[in-house]
């Protein structure tokens, strides 16, 4: 995909990354980095840590530094000033203020962004945390407190939402209404971009990437990824790419 | 940047502030508390009190202050709360107003009541109007604000942070003119020290105290806001949206 890219790709895809290249002081984590992420889909992206997975991710809200490459997000520079109330972001730890309470951080954040505060509640009951909506951050467990975080990406209800390993440490239960809400999500439109290093939940996105030492080794579907590999389950068949990138 | 924004963050802050007792503790009582085992120390010597209680009454909120704000301000860019910020319409005004506002209004309320405790309770008497003592402490309070905001951009943890404290606060304090006279100072000493944001805040203090034309303190005052406003915009400058 390197070259110049058509005007559709641009104009279609969610996330156009072309040629990107980032460095961490002298590690190289992508060198020459392109691959298009689809609207109204969700992508995951999973490999294992250290991969290049959050680094990506990064790129794509606009807070990682770049070396080289372009990174566009809905037709606009990757964190540019018009397109951030779109781009909703939830990193890997709880980014919340643990010395206030479930509904006072969800408030600054929904006016940080301009967004009415029937928003608040809206996201609050998404996360189901209606509970614990006055409750001090600090005495929520580590799964609320990152559910938490995921309702401040959700304010607003933006186009994109990047989340990176939103379902960590959470019980299976919690882990499937989650995916539920995720999916009721790109039914409405929104491009979902889900980190993850369980490899069982690639099964339930509609895209895939699969990052591993700062490459793409596989961009497909997860039906084509076990068709392609003969296997069964996902982390089965992402072995075997490993296996026949390494021959 | 816009007004909403920077609001919402003083507003949030603050809250903060107020769930932190501690905080509060030693941003409004430990300075009065400061001051009133000062004026203990001296109960016997009276002259001591009168003559390094005005310079002692600015330092405290100043070294106070820029603890608190130091420390704060990095809690935010450890717990990844700053990024998730840069990836929302926050401008970085709005951020390090947001943060200038809420201390700025902690160091009214530390001022006051300092210097009222001082004033009315340990004794301290200055010739000139004791509002003068309070408008001073302010803007002394809200230097260690300003400070403690650029200083959080060095550091990348509380530890550093702590460790700027003395780095930057006790060589103004040695040639801020605290304990002697700048102008007693080698002359390359009493240069540097014109330079040092505290000893102009020292020299206002000490012109109240002496009862000098109000002039000659704004005049001081004034140059200590200069100080201020660089250092809240050179730490907003040190907001980067992307980093390594």
């Amino acid at each position: 995909m390197n070259g110049p890219l058509s005007e559709t790709i641009l104009t279609e895809a969610a996330v156009v990354v072309d040629g990107l290249t980032v460095r961490r002081g002298k590690a190289t984590v992508f060198s020459n980095l392109s691959l298009s992420i689809p609207r109204g889909e969700i992508t995951g992206v999973l490999g294992p840590s250290g991969g290049g997975k959050t680094t990506l991710l990064r790129a794509i809200v606009g807070v990682q530094r770049i070396q080289g490459g372009t990174v566009t997000v809905l037709g606009e520079r990757a964190g540019s000033a018009t397109i951030r109330h779109r781009v909703g972001y939830a990193t890997q730890e709880a980014s919340v203020y643990r010395d206030l309470t479930v509904e006072q951080n969800l408030r600054y954040f929904a006016r940080v962004l301009g967004v009415s505060a029937d928003e608040v509640n809206r996201v609050i009951d998404l996360v189901d945390l209606r509970a614990q909506t006055h409750q001090g951050v600090e005495s929520l467990s580590g799964g609320q407190r990152s559910r938490v975080s995921l309702a401040i990406a959700m304010l607003g209800n933006p186009s994109v939402l990047v989340l990176d390993e939103p379902t960590v440490g959470l019980d299976p239960v919690l882990r499937a209404d989650l995916w539920d809400l995720f999916r009721s999500l790109a039914a409405n439109g929104t491009t979902l971009i889900i980190s993850s290093h369980v490899m069982d939940e690639a099964m339930r996105c509609d895209r895939l990437l699969l990052v591993r030492e700062g490459e793409i080794i596989a961009d497909t579907t997860p039906d084509a990824l076990l068709a392609d590999t003969g296997q069964d389950n996902p982390e089965a068949a992402f072995l075997t790419l490993i296996r026949r990138e390494e021959a | 940047m816009t007004i909403t924004r920077t609001l919402a963050t003083a507003d949030r802050v603050l809250r903060q502030l107020a769930r932190d007792h501690r905080s509060i503790l030693l941003l409004l009582v430990m300075p009065s508390a400061l001051i009133g085992l000062f004026a203990w120390i001296a109960v016997d010597q009276p002259t001591l009190f009168q003559a390094f209680g005005p310079p002692v009454l600015v330092l405290f909120p100043f070294i106070l202050m820029f603890v608190v704000t130091s420390v704060t301000t990095l809690r935010e860019r450890r717990t990844g709360t700053l990024e998730r910020l840069m990836t929302t319409p926050l401008g970085k005004g709005d951020f390090i107003a947001g943060y200038g506002i809420a201390f700025g209004l902690m160091a009214c309320l530390q001022a006051i009541i300092t210097v009222t405790f001082a004033v009315w309770v340990c004794g301290l008497k200055v010739a000139g109007p004791v509002w003068w003592l309070g408008i001073v402490a302010v803007v002394d309070a809200l230097l260690g604000t300003a400070l403690g905001l650029l200083a959080s951009a060095f550091a990348r943890t509380e530890f550093q942070a702590a460790q700027l404290m003395p780095a930057i606060t006790f060589p103004q304090i040695l040639l801020g003119g605290f304990f002697m006279s700048r102008d007693n100072m080698p002359p390359l000493l009493s240069a540097i020290s014109d330079w040092l944001p505290l000893s102009h805040a020292v020299d206002a203090v000490k012109a109240v105290a002496r009862g000098d034309d109000w002039s000659d303190v704004a005049r001081r005052l004034i140059i200590v806001c200069a100080y201020v406003v660089l250092a809240i915009v050179l730490a907003s400058f040190t907001l980067r949206r992307q980093t390594e």
